[in-house]
């Protein structure tokens, strides 16, 4: 049989894709079924006195909820303190406080209209710098959600050993909030039957969902049916916030005793789901005078919003992230996450490490510039190893391929040549002949750890069942969603080479909580590398168990055909399921220690090395990216198309983070809630990529597969900042890098006489 | 009652002459693949071509379109037969959620009745109005590049090809 992993098949869901076929959640025909929308707070911090139904609406047909309707008020997640409705307290503006429900879309705009909240003001606190002087206190006594610390061989305060050191450089880097804008806004289709409640949607995570519904309605967990439809991307954004929506969707239902869709218009989802947190890091290194590095102390904050939702494990992630992918000696790493009066900060791929890996490259780049060194040699002389140790103390025992990922990107993008070249100042002229342009390349280089942080894999215990079903076909049943990465191909290829049958009889169950056992959600890098490595391993202990009742009655069984019939007569004999249900377990290396933060973070990293060649013009300071190169070891590219399609989706991701995206905020509320001021990129804006997959295997991964999700996310935005630099000679350490920005920056950085020449 | 060809079909549409002509596709003739993703013209989601032109269906009232011909993304493909356009998009990773891909498909088949041999800057240019947040736009470059040539090698057939039919 030949082996489906490393190729390139057709993705399984692309003709359904292309076709137009593809059922999404606003796709559903749902005969009787209601418009559900939501009464939002319009302040960002006050005291709820009361709702006012307009008397002269005609409220016939329209079903109106608030928080006495909710049997248990809370949105279950980490902490208990996000209410499904809010009740007393309005804590950021768009603050769900009513829901309503009625036959006409029309109509229910009308009566969303018709109803007025009563909120007596308070004042707000809308900024992290804001919650951490704590000019007002909103959250406990010193507004903080979470703190961490992770300490490295100190055996004295990290500032004594700073103070040693002959050179030590400080900086402040900043890091603002990112609208994952999924093309398909939220969505979900709730309604009740005498087995319960079923809800389907747009989702990454069914059991979160399911967990969250159990618990508001009080239900018996197998009365709980949450399917996930066709989901037009995530990011993220849908993996702790379609709770929200499916509690609220169900609550209608219930109500009404109808089917109830809500499905939010894009300014709704921009303005109530969550985002990427804003950090700000402050990033102090000490070395010695020959520029090898001693000592790091970073202290990282981060805004959760509102509520805590997933704050704490975003947190944990951005600090574990923070030294980047560099030896220290000695290390303290502080994170410290606040609320603030805006919508609660979540889930969006990289997952709080992108923050931090901006500052520590940044600062990188200030060392090298500060040691008269080229940047990216310097940091790949300081680079991990097979052998190095991480500021947890773990010891980096294989699959640690950033060395020839730098290479890699350094040969393919040409960029000694190229940095020489752009170090000599000088004006070009830009494609159209006519604008002054300067250009610049610059590099990052970054890792990120796959799979659920310390401990987390052994204690969630992530399941896949694998079925024998008729004519030799393997049915795959995992939580695990395909939101677009290709989940469903890869799961087919890992298990059609694991129980050595071809593709095409591999079944892949549509991810419903009545269907599949619990995998664990679909965040986290971990698909491929956790969820994939047990779909392989169920699906090879099916393929021997059939190969050994064929060979007990000595038939063959190597031909698909053979293997069918032997399947089919598994099965009558049986007279039962053939079936096994499979539990990850996680590589038994170093233990993980909760209180400490010390020992192995993850199982493994994937790491990188981007760069990022620019021009800026010198009149409208707008930044062209000319092209970009991302070397990424991923341990083993399974579907190198859908690999190399992450790695440029993510890094595009990371350039709109860099050059266009920016939530503006006016008094706690989003002023560019809509496609048109809210700008991503365009295919105009996107730069040729070149991607090359490193492979440095895993031996915990499917045939050495690593996490490849959310790296891509990491490494985009410093180097786009280091090839900004080099073009304008200006410091980049705030996003975003906006062209009045830029302007700004670089008018300070000439002297008055220029300043004057560039006026006229 | 408006009447109008939609993917070579004559069809009523019986809406108030300012309703969507996405609404009138998606609701009253059932044709779920244009999707919304903005209801504002931003992000191409909704495309369709109108009279051939790719036009954001949400900004069409369906009283414009009377006696017109619209072409959705279910009539791309030749009854079972995916387009090539299609076949590369899947092929070579064009689509990955697939909330876009419909109206990349419009955008990019637009281009390709037109211009048998885009540049790359052509392809970019096409698609600009149609927003991508899954592919870098790379590999949807790329499928749009792979079925230009693969279509002129079906319509421009090896010399002597004719002459073996007409022999036959």
């Amino acid at each position: 049989m030949a082996s489906f992993v490393g190729q390139s098949v057709p993705r399984v869901d692309g003709p359904g894709k292309v076709r137009g076929t593809a059922m999404y959640i606003d796709d559903y025909v749902v005969p009787g079924a209601l418009h559900g929308g939501t009464v939002r707070s319009d302040v960002a911090r006050g005291t709820l006195r009361g709702i006012r139904k307009d008397p002269k609406f005609d409220w016939s047909g329209v079903t109106v909820l608030t928080h006495e309707d909710v049997p248990h008020n809370t949105v279950a997640l980490i902490e208990a303190d996000q209410p499904i409705l809010a009740h007393g307290q309005i804590r950021h503006c768009y603050e769900p406080v009513a829901l309503v429900a009625c036959e006409d879309p029309v109509r229910l705009q009308h009566a969303l209209a018709a109803i007025t909240l009563d909120v007596e003001p308070l004042p707000p606190v809308l900024t992290l710098d804001d919650a951490f002087d704590r000019r007002v206190v909103i959250y406990k006594d010193d507004n903080v959600q979470k703190r961490y610390v992770i300490e490295h061989e100190l055996k004295e305060p990290i500032e004594k050993i700073l103070a040693r050191c002959d050179v030590v450089l400080s900086g402040r880097y900043r890091v603002h909030h990112q609208e994952q804008l999924y093309i398909e806004p939220q969505g979900m289709v709730a309604w009740w039957d005498s087995n319960g409640v079923h809800i389907t949607g747009s989702l990454q995570c069914p059991y979160y969902v399911h967990k969250a519904i159990t618990y508001a309605f009080g239900l018996e967990g197998d009365r709980v049916h949450i399917t996930q439809a066709v989901t037009g991307g995530g990011f993220g954004g849908k993996e702790e916030y379609p709770s929200v929506i499916a509690a609220h969707a169900a609550l209608l239902a219930k109500a009404t005793q109808r089917p109830v869709r809500m499905i939010y218009g894009r300014k709704e989802d921009i303005e109530a789901t969550t985002k990427r947190h804003p950090a700000r890091v402050d990033v102090t290194t000490g070395c010695t005078k020959d520029g090898e590095l001693v000592a790091v102390h970073i202290k990282c904050l981060m805004d959760g919003g509102a509520y805590v939702t997933l704050t704490p494990v975003v947190l944990s992630r951005g600090i574990l992230h923070a030294a980047g992918a560099y030896r220290w000696k000695h290390a303290r790493i502080e994170g410290v996450a606040v609320a603030t009066n805006t919508p609660p900060n979540g889930a969006f791929r990289g997952f709080g490490a992108p923050q931090t890996i901006w500052a520590i490259e940044r600062h990188m780049d200030r060392l090298a510039a500060k040691f008269g060194k080229e940047p990216l040699a310097w940091k790949r002389e300081r680079a991990m190893a097979v052998g190095s140790t991480t500021v947890t103390g773990q010891v980096l025992r294989e699959s640690v391929g950033v060395d020839e990922c730098v290479s890699r990107a350094m040969a393919a993008s040409r960029y000694d040549a190229k940095r020489a070249a752009y170090d000599r100042p000088g004006e070009a002229k830009g494609a159209d002949g006519r604008s002054r342009v300067r250009r610049g390349i610059g590099a990052s280089v970054f890792l990120h750890g796959a799979g659920f942080t310390g401990s987390g894999e052994r204690r969630l215990k992530g399941k896949v069942r694998i079925d024998l079903e008729t004519g030799g076909r393997l049915r795959i049943r995992t939580a695990s969603t395909d939101i677009g990465q290709g989940t469903e191909t890869v799961f087919r290829q890992l298990a059609a080479d694991a129980a050595r049958v071809p593709m095409d009889r591999i079944a892949f169950e549509t991810p419903s909580t009545s269907a599949v056992p619990d995998s664990g959600p679909t965040v986290a890098s971990r698909t491929v590398m956790v969820v994939g490595s047990i779909v392989a391993r169920g699906a090879k202990l099916i393929g021997d168990q059939v190969r050994a009742f064929a060979a007990e009655r000595e038939w063959p069984a190597s031909l698909p055909e053979e293997f069918a019939r032997a399947a089919d007569a598994m099965l009558l004999a049986r007279g039962a399921r053939v079936s096994e249900l499979v539990t990850y377990e996680p590589p038994v290396v170093a233990q993980w220690d909760d209180e400490t933060y010390r020992g192995d973070a993850y199982p493994c990293y994937a790491w990188g090395c981007d760069i990022a060649e620019v021009e800026v013009d010198l009149d409208t300071f707008e930044v062209k990216v000319l092209g970009f190169w991302a070397a990424q070891d991923i341990g083993k590219a399974i579907h190198p198309v859908l690999c190399a399609g992450q790695v440029e989706g993510g890094t595009l991701q990371a350039i709109g983070w860099a050059l266009y995206e920016d939530v503006v905020w006016k008094n706690g509320k989003i002023m560019n809630a809509r496609m048109t001021n809210y700008v991503i990129p365009t295919s105009k804006d996107a730069p040729p990529f070149e991607t090359i997959l490193v492979e440095h295997p895993f031996s915990g991964g499917p045939n050495g597969a690593k996490g490849v999700g959310e790296l891509p996310m990491d490494g985009g935005a410093p180097a786009i900042a280091a090839a900004i630099e080099q073009a304008l000679g200006v410091t980049c350490d705030d996003l975003p890098l906006l062209p009045e920005r830029l302007f700004e920056a670089y008018s300070r950085s000439m002297p008055a006489t220029e300043r004057q020449g560039a006026a006229e | 009652m408006i009447r109008l060809v939609v993917n070579g079909r004559a069809q009523q549409v019986d809406a108030p002459p300012l309703a969507r002509l996405l609404d009138a596709l998606r609701l009253t003739l059932g044709l779920t693949g244009t999707k919304e993703g903005c209801g504002e013209g931003e992000c191409g989601a909704c495309t369709v071509l109108l009279d051939g032109v790719p036009v954001n269906s949400c900004l069409v009232a369906i009283g414009q379109c009377e006696g017109r011909e619209i072409v959705t993304v279910e009539g791309l493909a030749i009854g079972e037969e995916l387009s090539e356009l299609q076949k590369c998009f899947v092929d070579s990773g064009g689509a990955q959620c697939g909330i876009c891909t419909p109206g990349m498909l419009i955008s990019a088949d637009a281009l390709l009745r037109d211009n048998e041999a885009p540049t790359e800057d052509e392809v970019r240019d096409a698609i600009a109005g149609n927003l991508c947040r899954c592919t870098g736009y790379q590999r949807i470059v790329d499928a749009i590049g792979d079925a230009a040539v693969k279509l002129a090698t079906i319509q421009k057939p090896a010399p002597g090809a004719s002459g073996d039919k007409s022999g036959a």
